[in-house]
């Protein structure tokens, strides 16, 4: 591993396919050592295809990227010691069982023998699958499974660790504690992770700096924060409890911004001034006893980000 | 802490692992053991009159007909092989291996453990169950030794086969769908009848051509001729062949599937 604080650079990296599109259209990025980068995009984006060059196992037809300070192309070898990866499929050996897996992989990433027995027992308490440890892989959920994979990229303890869409079909408690595991891994042992994901709440949650990749280009890049920011401010949605007084809340809360109707039976305004602008709106409604069944508060989200930088809602954008 | 594993530390592991999963697979180990043999009990009632056409080189059909069980086991080595083999490829266990130091010819050797191991169980079940019938073998102790390495060296070869199948298609469905083809060539080989007694000239010709019966006729020929060099070589010289032919093939095939940079 270089010196440098860099861990992931890329230069305009494509990926074609015989008759196919440009499955990744000449992306630039840089992932900073330690740091969990969320690359967040619908199916088919070019999400997994970039993995796949940056883990040596698809060449790319133009471009250049260093992993680890070491050449994707020049130096596949050292790219690949210094990387960890749990691929999109979570590719176990139904047959096996979770400590042989482990077993094997400590084999073959050349772990000495008498280290291997305890290095596996250490991963799989590590990812809590020691009671589960010698059932075969064919009887894991698909939590497990994935912890699995994740103990299986650990084997060799590499610095930069490549986690492909990790919970698509976890239930919410297997993913709650696939994020928690992976934040810890950032956080308390330095590994710089590259997270694929289509999911908005997992890149906001567990990401220091997000890329969005649409069709192949990456659209946007920066922190959550920033990303949010750079769309607008937040806006209020009320709705009135008598629908007859859907038109003096609209010319009330047009004094704020500009108020949108809603065919739900609502009205929804910007707050240039932030949400600090929430408390004037209360403070209106009430001196004229406009009573309101609901009010909410919206920030905006990564999905309103990907909205805006590509004109679809990143739900169903894949399709 | 780590260092790259020697070659054979590689095979070890892929071996191990490709032999785990097959005896495991317990519907995957028996019936393809049991099918051949069912065969043997079949074909070697209802064809035992075969021994009395002019010329048929023994008297017992079944001494005749043993081959024939280890020649069909070694052909199902190579649909368990390459299934498993293609399985790796279809599900990403291929890729996963591909991100470890593992180097293609050990993957590929390694992954022919298993069937392999598989090889060696059939062909002692073969030979029980040809001398629980009364078969007796012309070319002694000896005999029953070449025989088992001969066997396992065909059923290696098979193996390979079904390795560089699983390479090309990249599934283990399409290995099992060509698995008929491979079934042919063993009813158009001479593992019913002597070659020089069939009777349909064409079938005498097919039989001539086809490597299938040199295989069956190196092990037969120690079953019920004693110590035939000639048979002998073919049967080995064919069953090299196949294997040095298959792995050469195999390799290029094996690192385009362990794509990596």
């Amino acid at each position: 591993m270089s010196g440098s604080a860099v861990a992931i650079e890329v230069h305009k990296l494509v990926r074609e396919f015989r008759k196919g599109p440009r499955a990744v259209d000449g992306i630039d990025l840089a992932v900073q050592n330690g740091e969990i980068y969320g690359f967040l995009g619908p199916n088919g984006a070019g999400k997994s295809t970039t993995v796949h060059m940056l883990t040596t196992l698809l060449p790319p037809t133009s471009g250049r990227a260093t992993v680890g300070g070491f050449d994707i192309v020049r130096e596949g070898g050292q790219v690949r010691a210094a990387i960890g990866a749990a691929l999109q499929e979570a590719a176990l050996d139904a047959i096996l069982t979770g400590r042989e897996h482990l077993m094997l992989q400590a084999t073959l990433q050349g772990i000495p023998a008498k280290e291997r027995k305890q290095h596996a027992q250490a991963l799989l308490d590590r990812v809590g699958l020691a009671e589960a440890a010698d059932r075969r892989v064919g009887g894991y959920s698909g939590g497990m499974k994935r912890r699995l994979d994740l103990a299986l990229a650990l084997v060799h303890e590499p610095r930069i660790l490549f986690l492909d869409e990790p919970t698509t079909g976890l239930d919410p408690q297997s993913r709650a504690a696939l994020w928690e595991e992976v934040a810890r891994l950032a956080h308390d042992e330095g590994i710089t992770v590259f997270l694929t994901t289509q999911y908005l709440e997992e890149a906001d949650a567990l990401a220091n700096r997000i890329g969005i990749i649409d069709r192949g280009q990456i659209v946007a890049e920066g922190t959550p924060a920033q990303l949010k920011a750079e769309i607008g401010s937040p806006s209020v949605e009320v709705v009135p409890v008598d629908p007859d007084a859907f038109d003096t809340l609209a010319e009330l809360l047009a004094r704020f911004g500009s108020a949108q109707r809603n065919g739900r039976g609502s009205v929804t305004v910007q707050l240039p001034g932030g949400e600090a602008e929430l408390a004037e709106i209360v403070r209106a409604l009430d001196s004229i006893h406009l009573r309101v069944e609901s009010l909410q508060l919206h920030q905006p989200s990564l999905d309103d980000v990907f909205l805006a930088k590509t004109g679809r809602k990143l739900e169903g954008a894949g399709a | 802490m780590e260092r790259e594993p020697s070659l054979l530390e590689q095979v070890g592991a892929v071996a191990r692992r490709s032999a785990t999963d097959a005896f495991r697979q317990r519907a995957l180990l028996f019936f393809p053991m049991l099918f051949p043999l069912i065969l043997f009990a079949i074909n070697g009632s209802a064809l035992s009159k075969a021994t009395e056409i002019p010329h048929f080189p023994t008297h017992s059909y079944r001494a005749f007909l043993l081959a024939f069980p280890f020649v069909q086991g070694a052909m199902f080595v190579s649909i368990s092989a390459g299934t498993s083999l293609g399985r790796d490829i279809e599900t990403g266990f291929l890729n996963r291996l591909a991100l470890t130091p593992l180097r293609s010819e050990a993957m590929l050797v390694g992954q022919l453990g298993g069937a392999f191991v598989l090889g060696c169980v059939q062909a002692v079940v073969y030979l029980l169950v040809g001398f629980a019938t009364g078969v007796g073998f012309a070319s002694g102790a000896g005999g029953v030794i070449v025989l088992l390495l001969l066997s396992l060296m065909i059923s290696f070869a098979f193996a390979s086969l079904g390795g560089l199948l699983a390479l090309r298609l990249g599934s283990g469905e399409a290995v099992q769908g060509i698995f008929p083809l491979l079934f042919v060539t063993l009813f158009l080989s001479s593992s019913t009848l002597p070659r020089n007694l069939i009777k349909a000239a064409w079938f005498r010709e097919v039989a001539t051509y086809n490597p299938v019966s040199y295989l069956v006729e190196g092990l037969r020929s120690l079953v019920i001729q004693g110590w035939n060099a000639q048979a002998l070589e073919l049967g080995f010289g064919f069953a090299l062949a196949l294997a040095v032919i298959t792995i050469a093939l195999s390799r290029p095939a094996m690192r385009t599937r362990l794509a990596r940079t």
